[in-house]
């Protein structure tokens, strides 16, 4: 199903959700990476805030190419989510609502996803330049120092990805791969 | 005896690092065209069709193809009566690649320390593999090489006792692993024989292949066309979200090995399979 979602992702609107559904985001959300993630990790554990609002954050997978002159971002598609396994399950725990990446993940995040009524969408990795004109606008938050990795708020408009994993318990990757195997 | 200055390839390979993110080679760009009409599955169609629109856009607003511009890999090709004035090859390659990545807009993925992981910010330094051959030419052919897919790759050890079933099995057993992680659809490098090293490097420089180039040994041709049919009834497809174009191509390259071994290398590219070469 084709869907129009406007952010922030709240538990109501994940419980909509069904792995297949094809959505276009709109609204903020945040961009972060393998660097940023340990950081935040790091904060957590010594106690510190997040530089994010993590309540019903939607966290984007993506180490930007720096962009041209009048352009908000350079090319922009999703990296690959497992790497941030590690993390997610705690961001998930403390509110975050959505995952935006590409790539299988571990049963801990996949059961974080459904006890925190969260959903994980793919975008098309590869994409990066078709991804980048969804971009409105970008500004890097924090951690200005990781460059590609540091931590941007990002406005979107009609941004394409698709349900993956659902708080359902649904895993499109597994699911999909049955029907079109010979 | 020819006399090649290094400015000329510092200027050469600054280009090729542009042109290779920006723009596909023919023989990628229309197998990616092609697939758009087989896939079986409506959202892999839709997927692949998007890929379009992306390869589109990267050439016409000059946005990378991809965010990952990858680490840059060279194999070089140095006839032995070229003189290399100016300054030493390596540096050059080098030089060409941070002024490619920090002028053309591309990202900068390298960390100096595998380990400390600080950023060299101008994705220096290059992987460089020479050879030396006949002539007075020097071809240099670029790679950038992306890590999602990259991380997938492997090399298995294999026995000899294992044959081409053995070898068979770890094709599909890395395509398997790699799913959705490495973009797919991927083109698939291998390397079987020689050593441990000398396999890797078969199946990267098989990346680099054109696909209108087939292998000579028959056997080779044979099981690059098996080995294309049973990845692309694994069911993977565009996305890894499900459909029959899961690989684009098998591009195999073989090399004698020793009486105890039979070592294959799986190298993994995704859709993004960026080649450029130049000979000056
Ligand atoms: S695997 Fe290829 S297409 Fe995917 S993000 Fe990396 S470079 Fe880009």
């Amino acid at each position: 199903m084709d869907r129009n979602i406007t952010l922030p992702i709240t538990s109501e609107i994940s419980e909509e959700l069904h792995i297949g559904d094809y959505c276009y985001l709109n609204g903020v959300m945040y961009v972060a990476r393998d660097a940023a993630h340990k950081r935040m990790d790091e904060a957590l554990n010594q106690g510190k805030e997040l530089p994010i609002p993590i309540d019903n954050a939607a966290i984007y997978y993506m180490g930007p190419s720096p962009a041209r002159d009048n352009r908000p971002i350079g090319s922009a598609g999703p990296t690959t989510a497992s790497r941030m396994d590690k993390y997610a399950p705690r961001l998930l725990d403390l509110g975050q609502k959505a995952m935006i990446g590409k790539g299988k993940r571990t049963k801990e995040v996949l059961d974080a996803v459904v006890r925190n009524k969260a959903t994980y969408f793919a975008a098309v990795g590869g994409a990066g330049a078709l991804l980048s004109k969804c971009i409105v606008s970008s500004e890097v938050v924090c951690y200005d120092d990781l460059g590609a990795e540091a931590i941007r708020k990002i406005n979107v408009k009609d941004f394409p990805c698709i349900v993956v994993a659902d708080c359902h318990g649904g895993n499109l990757y597994e699911e999909a791969i049955k029907e079109f195997q010979k | 005896m020819r006399i090649i200055n290094t400015s000329e390839i510092i200027s050469n390979i600054k280009e090729m690092c542009i042109e290779a993110n920006h723009y596909l080679s023919t023989d990628m760009d229309k197998k990616l065209k092609d697939v758009v009409n087989t896939e079986e599955s409506p959202l892999g169609k839709k997927i692949l069709v998007s890929l379009q629109e992306n390869l589109n856009i990267a050439k016409e607003e000059m946005i990378p193809i991809c965010q990952d511009t990858g680490m840059a890999v060279f194999f070089v090709e140095l006839g032995q009566d070229v003189h290399i004035e100016g300054g030493l090859l390596t540096d050059a390659i080098n030089e060409g690649v941070r002024l490619g990545y920090t002028e053309g807009f591309l990202r900068k993925s390298v960390v100096k320390d595998p380990i400390i992981r600080e950023n060299t910010k101008d994705n220096t330094p290059a992987i460089i593999h020479y050879d030396i051959v006949e002539g007075d030419t020097l071809k240099i052919t670029l790679a950038p090489k992306g890590f999602g897919s990259e991380n997938m790759s492997r090399v298995f050890m294999l026995k000899p006792a294992d044959g081409i079933e053995g070898v068979k099995n770890a094709i599909l057993t890395a395509v398997k692993d790699a799913g959705p992680n490495a973009c797919p659809p991927m083109v698939v490098g291998v390397g079987i024989g020689g050593t441990f090293e000398k396999s890797a490097l078969l199946a990267k420089k098989a990346l680099a292949r054109s696909f209108d180039e087939r292998p000579e040994v028959e056997w080779v041709r044979n099981l690059e066309d098996e080995m294309l049919d049973k990845i692309n009834c694994l069911g993977i497809g565009p996305g890894g979200l499900g459909g029959s174009t899961t690989a684009l191509a098998v591009n195999i390259n073989t090399f004698a090995t020793h009486i105890a071994g039979l070592p294959v290398a799986i190298n993994i590219c995704c859709h993004v399979n960026r080649h450029v070469t130049r000979i000056l």
